[in-house]
């Protein structure tokens, strides 16, 4: 069985190509960027999808050799995210269903970013660390569902490596620009620190930083001292969940599972608890269309399907809330 | 002396100490931060759960009696509590002693709050129900003194995500009889506010579904 993904959450428009033996055909992708300084501008965001839509899926297509009719199943991903760039990704999945008279498969978006990721690392029932835009969660699974042993209390760990790049006048996504920073800086600047249990919140440290970024401190050393005080937290949090959970695997997944520093923290923690670090690949690390068309495989294999006229986009949708029958 | 646990935090030993059958608690180097982070927090993770545990003892809230506490080596030793972890226990419990078990937990944080005490990391693995029947709570590391009801908020917010995540299956009627036995403690009106604001801060996070 082959499953086409459309990913369309927020900066990228992505469709994959996944057979059910977990063989990723294809990974198309394309990502809108604001200007520098800027943040995402929703409608443009839709706008950019809008443009590259045909061009992603005629590439996609056509480097896979696989020709439409061999597709047993559409799924895109419905949230959470941006409405105009959700609604666009869906309209294109809507579109295809109907005229290949397949089945149409709602997917969770952060769920594409954990089945993924175990599906190229191969972890078995892990404690999963998701960071990305959209999400900085503590997560094991139990009974169904998705257990959150610790999240944000308020902006998500990519929110704040994004804006603080953004203060310093760099365009959006700006993680990899602050790690390159980071790897230049020297001076370890006092932030604030804060986790409360296993959640950790970010806000405080965010106006510190540009505070001090803004007072003259070298951009470098900011960079730097933002990431060991923001990681620290997350990997304190992380081997708070470790200790209570007593998991054998870790998974790390999300934009934000590219950082160097990040990985090197949670392999030290992983290995103090017996435990064993799975990092998503970098090119699966941020959003794709392949997260959504495996995710689309093991949905459909338990029959998750959705009436056209039924397809509405959730563009607040919790993870916790999504049923997961094939774990 | 022998290895009891080792936490997210600290190494726990049990032994004997002049006699004394109790608990080393060592905040051991953290390698994968900052040298100057790590010093930073073990202190002052040390001095204040010594410090407020103490305090605690004072509020009617049973915690292990401290002995000692040494800043150079980041140790507090501490009263063994001979008994069980509420987390390993609630399972074996029957649904009556569960719930009593539940009701005491919240009156216990009610005590604190009332106290202006903040525990900062209630979860099940922190509370030891003694063999004497008695409940104690443990691991002050976060703990801080407040009256906010944002920080009183955040504090029963962990402990309803540790039913949640850890004890799904009775987590709802847990959660009630905590926030009753809280309620206790607290009265209605303030046990209301309290409640209120768990319910906004866990909205707080960008994807909470809409109802
Ligand atoms: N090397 C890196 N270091 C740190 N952060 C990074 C790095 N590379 C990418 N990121 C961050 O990853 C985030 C993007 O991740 P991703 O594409 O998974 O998320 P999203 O679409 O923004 O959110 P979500 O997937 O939760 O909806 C951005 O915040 C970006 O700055
Ligand atoms: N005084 C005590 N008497 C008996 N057992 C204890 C005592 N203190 C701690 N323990 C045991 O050790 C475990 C860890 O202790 P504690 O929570 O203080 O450490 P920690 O490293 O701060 O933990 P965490 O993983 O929650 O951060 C407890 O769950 C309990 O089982
Ligand atoms: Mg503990």
């Amino acid at each position: 069985m082959i499953c086409l993904g459309i990913e369309s959450t927020a900066h990228t428009f992505g469709i994959g190509l996944v057979s059910s033996s977990g063989k990723i055909i294809v990974d198309i992708n394309d990502t809108y960027q604001p200007p520098p300084g800027k943040g995402i501008h929703p409608r443009e965001a839709a706008q950019h999808h809008c443009e590259v839509a045909p061009k992603v899926l005629k590439q996609a297509l056509q480097k896979s050799k696989i020709e439409l009719e061999k597709i047993d199943a559409i799924a895109f991903s419905v949230g959470p995210g941006l409405g105009p760039s959700l609604r666009t990704g869906a309209t294109v999945a809507r579109a295809l269903a109907v005229w290949l008279e397949k089945p149409l498969i709602p997917i969770h978006h952060a769920i594409g970013h954990i089945e993924l990721a175990s599906l190229t690392t191969g972890a078995k029932d892990p404690l999963v660390i998701l960071v990305s835009g959209g999400h900085t969660s503590i997560l094991a699974f139990g009974d169904g569902y998705w257990r959150v042993f610790g999240e944000t209390q308020d902006i998500t760990l990519g929110n704040l490596l994004d804006m603080l790049a953004r203060e310093a006048k760099f365009s959006s996504p700006g993680g990899s620009v602050i790690e390159s920073l980071a790897h230049k800086g020297e001076k370890y600047l006092d932030l604030p620190y804060v986790v409360k249990g296993n959640d950790v919140s970010y806000s405080g440290l965010l106006t510190a930083a540009s505070k001090m970024y803004k007072a003259g401190s070298k951009l470098e050393d900011v960079c730097y001292s933002v990431q060991e005080v923001s990681f620290a937290m997350l990997s304190e949090a992380a081997e708070r969940a470790l200790a209570h959970t007593e998991k054998k695997a870790v998974l790390l997944t999300g934009g934000v599972a590219a950082n160097k520093r990040l990985q090197q923290m949670l392999k030290i923690i992983s290995k103090e608890h017996q435990a064993d670090l799975f990092i998503v690949p970098k090119i699966y690390s941020g959003d794709c269309g392949a997260q959504i068309a495996w995710t689309g495989i093991l949905a459909c294999q338990s029959s998750i399907k959705v009436n056209v006229d039924e397809s509405f986009i959730k563009s607040k949708f919790r993870l916790d809330k999504v049923f997961i029958p094939w774990r | 002396m022998v290895l009891l646990r080792k936490g997210a935090e600290a190494e726990l030993y049990q032994e004997s100490w002049y006699g004394l059958n109790i608990v080393r608690k060592v905040r051991k180097v953290k390698t994968y931060r900052h040298p100057k982070l790590d010093l930073k927090i073990r202190k002052s993770r040390t001095g204040r759960e010594a410090q407020i545990m103490h305090e605690a003892k004072g509020s009617g809230v049973p915690t292990p009696l401290i002995f000692m506490v040494d800043m150079t080596s980041t140790t507090i030793i501490m009263q063994y509590v001979a008994g069980s972890r509420v987390k390993d226990l609630l399972h074996f419990l029957s649904s009556i002693e569960r719930l009593r078990l539940c009701s005491q937990i919240g009156q216990l944080i009610g005590r604190l709050h009332r106290n202006r005490i903040i525990h900062g990391d209630l979860t099940t693995s922190n509370m030891i129900l003694s063999k004497t029947g008695k409940l104690f709570f443990i691991d002050f590391g976060l703990s801080e003194h407040s009256e906010e009801l944002e920080k009183r908020g955040v504090d029963l917010l962990l402990m309803k995500r540790a039913f949640y995540s850890t004890h799904y299956s009775f987590a709802f009627e847990c959660f009630k009889a905590i926030t009753e036995g809280y309620a206790v403690e607290m009265g209605e009106e303030a046990c209301k506010n309290v409640i209120e604001r768990v319910n906004k801060i866990s909205k707080r996070g960008r994807y909470e579904s809409k109802r």
